[in-house]
């Protein structure tokens, strides 16, 4: 019922809501719980076992009973639920099961990264003077808390502050927070989490606090479904529940999260109008309604006469106050009407031993129940601080911090309001490197004025009685409680519920120790008390005492179960953040990828990368289209993009003897301009890479290693170069994304390349060597056994020479072909053929070894007794028997049908070819491949894994065109146009500059039509930038001791300025190092929310004092590896890796929109 | 989510890093002279302390560098560590192996 007055809720405007569709009104200012109490709604819900009728318990996040679905989510707490118009819940029955039917939950949400001197959880007394003694010093403040304003307990209570209503110094603490530029107060954010090294996550309820701030909830006041793709769906008004996760890295923290009242164990104690006495205060005092016409109050504290001056004083009957420390009358029942609904109460008052207890019955509405308080030390226990338990004040509080971290209020058993101000002073002092005592606050020293305890009217508190259950369970076991009163519905340690929400009774403790627990965990566990939603917030304490009661011991020596993240359930998708759907992981695409797409590619993904798989034609299988482009490989001609290969320039006097030492064979003998094939194992002999390296020059080669390997490999190069040999002068340069490649394979490739590169020397150009042609590096090396060019770009040039090989006949092929192609010459792929258990002689390429070389990588555990014993599995082919089948990568060899001794398993399978890896089998021999997975045992022959041109006879061309698979010449003819005949026409301008496109090109139209004054976005294009290792650089970003990014590449850029914003002039000719000009994207954000946009994804302190204009450094954004430049003010660069760059522009205009 | 110290870029949070294990564990002169045990010792034997450990890290996501702090296992406490010279002995030295 509501009062007609009091409160702090807006009568003047109505908020309509539904709960289980009946169509109800409430106000601003409430909860769903108050509004519900308001509405007269007595039952919200049955309970999880036993299907008891439930009622609100509690007025906070703590609430046991009240969990609802509410719009989208499956389930809240109705009590930490604003309420919104158009709000729809419904209570919940029995055991959750969530619809996967239902459509994705439409809120959008985001995460934040922020630091600070000092964060304050909790805004209560002690919060806000915490916040306020360490604002004033100076310091850098964040303080959260989880309701819409600031005051915690002060809101709900009637204390005087120096004479005046408590909400009125809250307000006024708040007010001077307001002004004090540095400090950040959070409403209606719940920190969930405290991790290592003062690390904390919270949740902001962010479209709340937008929409109470006047700011539309859907970024910049978008129509809701224009243009919106149905991400969010409305589930009412102000607010579709857009979250944030905040991150936060304090210097120091102050915990001033309060307590939680909480109950006794009497029988009857969960009928619907029980409730924590604070709660009935809470519902009356701050939103003005009366949980109850007549009140018993059941009080182990001086709280709960507190509660029953004040449900008194709002109009509620208060019947009879049981307080067991005044003449130790207790409640030992309770009655229900017809529906469950409290109707009476059972008082015992206490008689000599041996005599009946004499009880009464009193009729009531509202049972308001205090059994004491417990501080919320949820996260102070998740910092690994450790608790001590009080025998005075009944609880467990915190006893010795782990880290840098102060408690200070109610949350470490400083009860009281006077109290709780004057330690939150002192504990925000600490924080802020200051000293604060109370003597001098009372005197006005320290900070004056600013820093003084407010005089206030609360008696100071005796300490509570210590009662955890009535009656005290028996220490035998038996669960039967004593005789209730006529008409006591409820009788016995069975109805005498501990946790509310797992419906866990004082008897069901009383079986887990009766069968021998003795741990708390252990009963946790058994009787799952504690591991409901509420993670037994209300009941933790409760449960120990009753063990403790059991157990003869004190609650003290029993202990708390752990606490552990998050102290409020955290949906998932919160989360994931704007990490879901196409942003879910970073993706990363060559520059031909938007053409693959068009071309109707099929995609896979290699680590980050989508490559495509195969070009399927006029609704080809994939199998039919990967026979067609194989054809074209082996008899015409045909392209692969290869832009994903790992790309790694090592420079230097040493570069030579350095990967001498890393790889198994030797290249300080390569000549210049050719091109060796290399392996690389670890310490422990197994393969871990492979690649081919060129000598460019004689203290330059280029390695590429695998797709997926490319960065472990670049960070095990520098692990060598700089924790093991940095005295050779040798520096490594990634150039993955700088340069896009094709190959261009097959016999009649030549014609191809030719007419692509008319700098290159076709009559002088051998297998295994290098040439360039403008700005193209090209390379004879083969994949396939068949001639091939791989021609590699900036990438800029990248979709130009792609169409370029193309419309000369190449026919496009995918990684599925690539694979059947190597496959075919045995081949093995690290990662596929190999596990980390492979050695190169188990592939059979001891060749690759060298037995010359004093030392290598590896080289050492080659003579291991187990990897050069005989008898290990060697890399081998298989076909099977019939010709038609495909076999199943991961299936089993065994010897014959039936058999179980595992001989190896199949590691690639294509159709009619297939690689094993298997031990103690010999050509001929005839295998069954056994599928587990369902397809059955097949019978195979072992074959040499080399299944084409066993001579490489074809690696220069078709020595005898139609030598190849039966039927491949035939068909060849129509694997795609005659190559040859469109080398005649003119060469292709795919190196013009007009032909350029810069990673962000197609981002044009979006990044301008997404600008706002709070942020605008642009593409840099072109930049021209050089890498340099090593000596010292005037200018340029300086990204690690040795390391810059400066102006100039081999071409001017348009955008005339350089990536340092640095002399234009110096972009005018190649300098020192690497030019990587088209490995990076550059955008530039401008505007004053810029920082706000960054701080969505960037873990790095970006406080424009501390991210000074001019600095630089690599860091994290969304997951993207980027340099960030704080080129102004308020404009900032972003350098990311050209095939990170769409995903990374997707990511920011996600950012933009909700700014 | 830990903080690590970068001795280049100050602190920084770990997912920023990549772990690289013990520190102090140096390639062996001479790994053909070298017993089976004793070379297995380097490639897979490491301390695993419950407190202090001297441990490398490497900033992958930042400016490259490997360093070494020494972190307490179970508080997770930290302090810089010794910077990584590298033992700075070459596999292929003069007489490190079986030459020829």
């Amino acid at each position: 019922m509501r009062r007609e007055t009091g409160g702090r809720i807006d009568r003047s405007r109505v908020l309509r809501f539904s709960f289980d569709g009946r169509e109800l009104a409430g106000h601003p200012g409430d909860t769903l719980a108050s509004a519900l109490l308001a509405c007269g709604i007595r039952i919200v819900g049955r309970s999880v076992d036993l299907g008891r009728p439930r009622g609100i318990f509690t007025a906070g996040a703590e609430e046991p009973n009240a969990l609802l679905r509410v719009g989208d989510e499956p389930m809240a707490a109705a009590t930490a639920v604003e309420l919104r118009d158009g709000l729809q819940a419904w209570s919940l029955r029995g055991r959750g099961r969530l619809d996967p039917s239902a459509p994705p939950a439409g809120a959008r949400h985001d995460k934040a990264y922020l630091h600070c001197d000092v964060l304050v959880v909790g805004a209560g007394p002690a919060g806000l003077a915490a916040a306020l003694a360490a604002g004033e010093a100076g310091a850098r403040v964040v303080l959260l808390d989880d309701q819409p304003e600031p005051g915690g307990d002060l809101l709900g209570g009637r204390t005087l502050l120096d004479g005046a209503p408590a909400a009125e110094w809250a307000a006024a603490v708040t007010a001077r927070l307001a002004a004090l530029p540095e400090v950040r107060v959070l409403p209606r954010t719940t920190a969930t989490g405290y991790h290592d090294h003062n690390y904390v996550i919270a949740v902001e309820e962010r479209d709340a606090n937008r929409a109470a701030a006047g700011r539309g909830s859907g970024g910049r006041g978008r129509v809701p479904g224009g243009g919106d793709g149905g991400r969010r769906r409305g589930t009412g008004g102000a607010g579709d529940g857009g979250r944030r996760l905040w991150h936060f890295r304090a210097g120091r923290v102050v915990l001033a999260t309060g307590a939680h009242e909480r109950s006794v164990a009497f029988p009857g104690n969960d009928r619907p109008g029980v409730m924590l006495a604070s709660a009935a205060r809470t519902y009356a005092n701050r939103y003005g309604v009366l949980p109850g016409r007549r009140a018993v109050v059941f009080t182990c504290t001086d709280s709960g006469h507190e509660a029953a001056r004040d449900l008194a004083a709002a109009g509620v009957e208060v019947v009879e106050v049981v307080d067991p420390r005044e003449a130790g009358a207790v409640v030992t029942g309770t009655l229900a009407d017809s529906e469950g609904v409290l109707a009476g109460v059972v008082i015992a008052a206490p008689a000599p031993p041996g005599d009946p207890v004499p009880e009464r019955v009193v009729a009531c509405d509202l049972l308001a129940v205090s059994g004491g308080w417990n501080p919320a030390v949820h996260l102070f226990s998740q910092s690994q601080g450790r608790l001590r338990f009080d025998e005075t004040l009944q609880a467990f509080v915190p006893d010795r911090s782990a880290q840098a971290e102060r408690s200070a209020g109610a949350c470490r058993g400083v009860y009281g309001t006077a109290a709780a101000v004057a330690d939150g002073f002192e504990a925000g002092s600490w924080a802020a490197g200051e000293t604060w005592t109370r003597a001098r606050g009372e005197a006005g020293g320290g900070r004056g004025e600013a820093l003084r305890v407010p005089r206030c009217d609360e008696p100071d508190p005796l300490p509570p009685a210590a009662l955890w259950a009535v009656p005290a369970p028996a220490r035998s076991g038996s669960g039967d409680g004593t005789a209730h009163g006529p008409g006591a519905v409820a009788g016995g340690a069975a109805e005498a519920f501990v946790d509310l929400q797992r419906d866990v009774t004082v008897a069901d403790v009383e079986r887990a120790t009766g069968a021998g627990m003795r741990s708390v965990e252990h009963v946790k566990r058994y009787t799952t008390a504690g591991t409901g939603a509420d993670q037994g917030k209300t009941s933790g304490a409760t449960a120990v005492g009753v063990v403790a009661g059991l157990l003869g011991a004190a609650p003290g020596q029993v202990g708390t179960t752990t606490f552990r993240p998050p102290y409020t359930p955290v949906a998932f998708g919160v989360l994931a953040g704007r990490e879901r759907g196409a942003l879910s992981d970073p993706v990363r695409v060559t520059a031909m990828h938007g053409l693959h797409v068009a071309r109707g590619a099929v995609f896979e993904d290699v680590g980050q990368w989508k490559r495509p798989r195969h070009f399927p034609l006029g609704g080809e299988s994939m199998a039919e289209a990967v026979e067609r482009e194989r054809r074209a490989a082996r008899t015409g001609a045909a392209a692969m993009d290869a832009s994903t290969l790992g790309k790694i320039e090592i420079i230097g006097r040493d570069a030579g003897e350095f990967l001498d030492r890393i790889y198994t064979n030797t290249f300080s003998t390569l000549p210049v301009g050719s091109c060796r094939y290399g392996m690389m194992c670890g310490a422990d002999g197994m393969v871990l890479d492979d690649g081919v390296a060129t000598r460019l020059a004689p203290d330059r080669y280029l390695a590429t290693t695998t797709t997926g390997n490319a960065a472990a490999v670049l960070d095990r190069l520098e692990e060598w170069r700089q924790t093991e040999w940095p005295h050779l002068d040798v520096s490594l340069t990634s150039v993955t994304d700088h340069w896009a490649v094709v190959a261009v394979v097959g016999p009649r490739s030549g014609p191809v390349a030719r007419a692509l590169l008319p700098g290159v020397d076709f009559g002088d150009f051998p297998f295994m060597t290098y040439r360039e042609s403008g700005p193209a590096r090209v390379f004879r090396i083969s994949f396939s056994g068949e001639l091939a060019y791989e021609i590699n770009v900036p990438r800029w040039y990248g979709a130009a020479l792609w169409e370029a090989a193309l419309e000369l006949g190449a026919v496009p092929y995918g990684t599925e072909t690539m694979h059947v192609l190597r496959a075919e010459k045995g081949f093995a792929i690290v990662g596929q053929e190999t596990d980390g258990t492979v050695t190169p002689q188990d592939l059979g390429m001891g060749w690759i070894v060298s037995a010359r070389k004093p030392d290598f990588v590896g080289r050492r555990s080659h003579t291991r007794p187990d990897t050069a014993r005989p008898g290990r599995r060697r890399l081998v082919g298989l076909v099977p028997d019939d010709p038609g089948e495909t076999l199943t990568e991961g299936a089993q060899l065994v010897a014959a049908p039936g058999g179980t001794r595992m001989l190896g398993h199949v590691t690639s399978a294509y159709p009619g070819v297939a690689l094993a890896m298997a031990a103690g089998v010999a050509t001929g021999d005839r295998l069954v491949a056994f599928d587990a997975s369902g397809g059955g045992q097949v019978p195979v022959t072992v074959v040499s894994p080399v299944f084409h041109d066993p001579e490489n006879t074809r690696r220069d061309g078709d020595p005898q065109p139609g030598s190849s698979r039966p039927g491949d010449a035939a068909a060849g003819r129509g694997a795609g146009p005659d190559p040859a005949g469109a080398a005649a026409g003119p060469a292709p301008d795919w190196a013009s500059d007009d032909r350029r496109v810069s990673p962000l090109a197609e981002f044009a139209g979006r990044f301008a039509a997404e600008g706002s004054p709070e942020a605008v976005i642009r593409e840099v294009p072109f930049l021209p930038v050089r890498e340099v290792r090593g000596e010292e650089q005037s200018e340029g970003l300086r990204l690690g001791p040795d390391w810059w990014l400066v102006a100039g590449g081999p071409a001017g850029g348009d955008d005339g300025a350089t990536a340092g914003g640095a002399d234009p002039a110096a972009a005018a000719g190649p300098g020192p190092g690497v030019d990587v000009s088209a490995q990076w994207a550059v955008v530039e954000l401008a505007g004053p929310g810029v920082r706000d946009v960054l701080m969505t994804g960037c873990p790095i302190d970006l406080h424009p004092e501390v991210f000074t204009t001019g600095s630089h450094t690599r860091t994290l954004l969304g997951r993207v590896p980027v340099v960030l430049h704080r080129v102004g003010p308020d404009v900032y660069r972003v350098l990311a890796g050209s095939s990170l760059a769409g995903y990374l522009a997707e990511w920011l205009l996600d950012a933009l929109e909700g700014l | 989510m830990q903080s690590i110290e970068c001795p280049w870029c100050g602190p920084r949070d770990e997912i920023e890093f990549r772990y690289g294990g013990q520190a102090g564990v140096a390639y062996p002169p001479d790994p053909a002279a070298l017993s089976d045990e004793e070379w297995a010792g380097y490639v897979f034997v490491r301390d695993n302390p419950r407190g202090w450990f001297h441990e490398r890290w490497f900033h992958a996501h930042g400016c490259r560098t490997w360093f070494s702090i020494r972190r307490h296992t179970v508080t997770h406490e930290t302090e810089p560590g010794p910077a990584l010279h590298g033992s700075g002995r070459a596999p292929s030295a003069p007489g490190a192996g079986e030459a020829g």
